[in-house]
């Protein structure tokens, strides 16, 4: 890890949501200016973890701090201004403002925020979709783009304002090949340009390893492993290693807990 | 199920309600006042109550010309067997003012506009719209649910008059065009018997409590709701449920306050 502060450092953090517990007493450091993937099984709480660090979300206890600034503890005002000029996400649908055309949702946060001329504002969108290769489809509605599409109109308008973080909510789920290509380029290709921290969900491990400078391995509301993909496919516990090769069973079992099988199917049946 | 967890649940749906109550409250209280993190401006002001109460004008001036028609028919009838069909312009817009009007319209207004508005912004929920302005630092209560709060409160008291207006001109047509009543009569009296304040304005101090209250429970229904195809059905139902009843309700406590008599 880079000697540098970490840019996210989350200590001691529960939340539970309902009677379930999400996360356990956790302590994870996301590096500055690196691109780390937070991996694990569906329904560990990945997302939620974003939303706890977009503040979207209160854990029970712990700190979450963000560049030095504890979100839980920031008021409305203030925690709104820090997004604004420090943060942005990208969602997993992409989230683009249905009422507006694809010009029009990139120019959103600019004609919100700043009070920048028209023509200036007509620079900068055209710029940002530039990057992600879309400049041609600034006229066109969210309803008539592609789920890949949509994505890369999102990632212009998340990249809108320059934040230092961006976090990307499962980027990969549901793409083709190729969108996924482009979308990989482009995380990629953001990070070393503009130099920002960025936080991948996913589930996708090849695309992961390919992309990601770190990862963090969640299961059970505990990191349970974090380094280069290369540190973890070596060295890793079982229960990463498991989960980094796909294999069906090991310490993550096969099967949800269950009665004996024979006394099930054998036994004095006729209960149920 | 046994006694202790009948009541158990009627306990848990009571503390619900209450939370429920509580949420809406905290909705109506950060959202009434314009500014903070990315509030919205006039121009949003204007393109919602274009929404809500341009589009609802075909409704309401359909359904009042045919409420007046109806009102005239049947107080004619009424009031032709004590002989004094002279005052029907007075029944029909007094009943119009008072009572009809506002009401009529927050019923309308609360199947046409409140479902609306509930679906939208539930699909908003639904789709993380409303979590993404969030991120980019908009507080989406000040961005999306203030100008739709406050477009409702503008549009229902023009709506009702509109209502009412168009009601009193369809029992014209019937009375003076079908059943051949003196139309100096049927205006004259109205002119006379019709008072600015006791009746133009109490109806409209209702239509405002109307509008505040069916655009509330219309954006608290969709900002509460529960992000999915079923969840969003069901808080659009709810809204004209609960909405109807509200003004049923209010309209009885409105009345018993304004005209003094409980």
């Amino acid at each position: 890890m880079s000697s540098e502060q970490p840019y996210i450092s989350i200590r001691g953090m529960s939340f539970s949501r309902g009677e379930r517990l999400i996360y356990d007493n956790m302590d994870v450091d996301f590096p500055r200016g690196k691109v780390t993937a937070i991996m694990g099984p569906s329904g560990t709480g990945k997302t939620t973890l974003l939303r706890l660090i977009g503040g979207q979300l209160l854990p029970d206890s712990g700190s979450v701090m963000v560049d030095g600034h504890s979100i839980p503890e920031l008021p409305r005002k203030q925690l709104f201004d820090f997004r604004r000029k420090n943060m942005s996400m990208l969602f997993q649908t992409g989230a683009l403002f249905t009422d507006l055309n694809v010009f029009d949702n990139v120019a959103f946060p600019l004609r919100v925020h700043t009070d920048l001329s028209e023509s200036m504002i007509r620079d900068l969108v055209l710029m940002k979709l530039e990057a992600v290769g879309l400049r041609g489809a600034h006229q066109l509605n969210p309803a008539e783009l592609s789920g890949g599409m949509a994505r890369r109109v999102a990632l212009a308008r998340a990249i809108a304002m320059d934040p230092e973080i961006i976090m990307y909510d499962e980027p990969f789920t549901g793409l083709d090949p190729i969108s996924m290509g482009m979308i990989v380029k482009l995380i990629r290709g953001l990070n070393q340009a503009l130099g920002l921290t960025s936080l991948l969900v996913s589930h996708d491990i090849e695309e992961s390893c390919n992309i990601a400078d770190y990862l963090c391995v969640v299961s059970g509301g505990k990191v349970i492993g974090f380094g280069t993909p290369e540190e973890l496919l070596n060295e890793g516990n079982d229960e990463v290693k498991q989960f980094l090769t796909g294999d069906p069973d090991g310490p993550v079992p096969f099967h949800y807990p269950a009665p004996d099988y024979r006394d099930e199917l054998l036994g004095a049946g006729g209960s149920n | 199920m046994n006694l202790f967890e009948r009541y158990l649940n009627m306990g848990r749906s009571g503390v619900e309600s209450i939370k429920s109550l509580g949420r809406a409250t905290m909705l109506l209280a950060n959202s009434t006042t314009w500014g903070g993190p990315g509030s919205a401006g006039f121009a949003d002001l204007i393109k919602q109550i274009h929404s809500v109460g341009v589009r609802s004008l075909s409704i309401i001036i359909v359904a009042g010309f045919f409420v007046g028609m109806v009102l005239g028919l049947q107080g004619y009838t009424i009031l032709s067997d004590f002989g004094s069909e002279a005052a029907l312009g007075t029944m029909v817009s007094l009943t119009l003012l008072r009572e009809l009007g506002p009401v009529m319209t927050a019923l309308l207004f609360a199947g046409r506009a409140g479902s609306a508005l509930t679906a939208e912004i539930g699909l908003m929920k639904a789709t993380e719209q409303l979590s993404a302005m969030e991120m980019m630092g908009v507080d989406p209560l000040k961005r999306v649910i203030t100008p739709r709060l406050w477009a409702g409160l503008i549009a229902m008291p023009v709506l009702a008059l509109l209502f009412s207006t168009v009601g009193i001109w369809g029992g014209a047509f019937v009375a003076v065009d079908l059943l051949s009543i003196d139309e100096g009569a049927y205006w004259g009296n109205m002119q006379a018997s019709v008072e600015f304040y006791e009746d133009v304005i109490k109806g409209l101090i209702k239509s405002v409590v109307f509008g505040l209250v069916v655009t509330w429970i219309a954006v608290y229904q969709g900002y509460d709701s529960i992000p999915t195809s079923e969840g969003i059905g069901k808080a659009t139902t709810q809204t004209v449920v609960i909405s109807s009843l509200a003004v049923l309700g209010l309209d009885f406590v409105l009345t018993a306050v304004m005209l003094g008599g409980v």
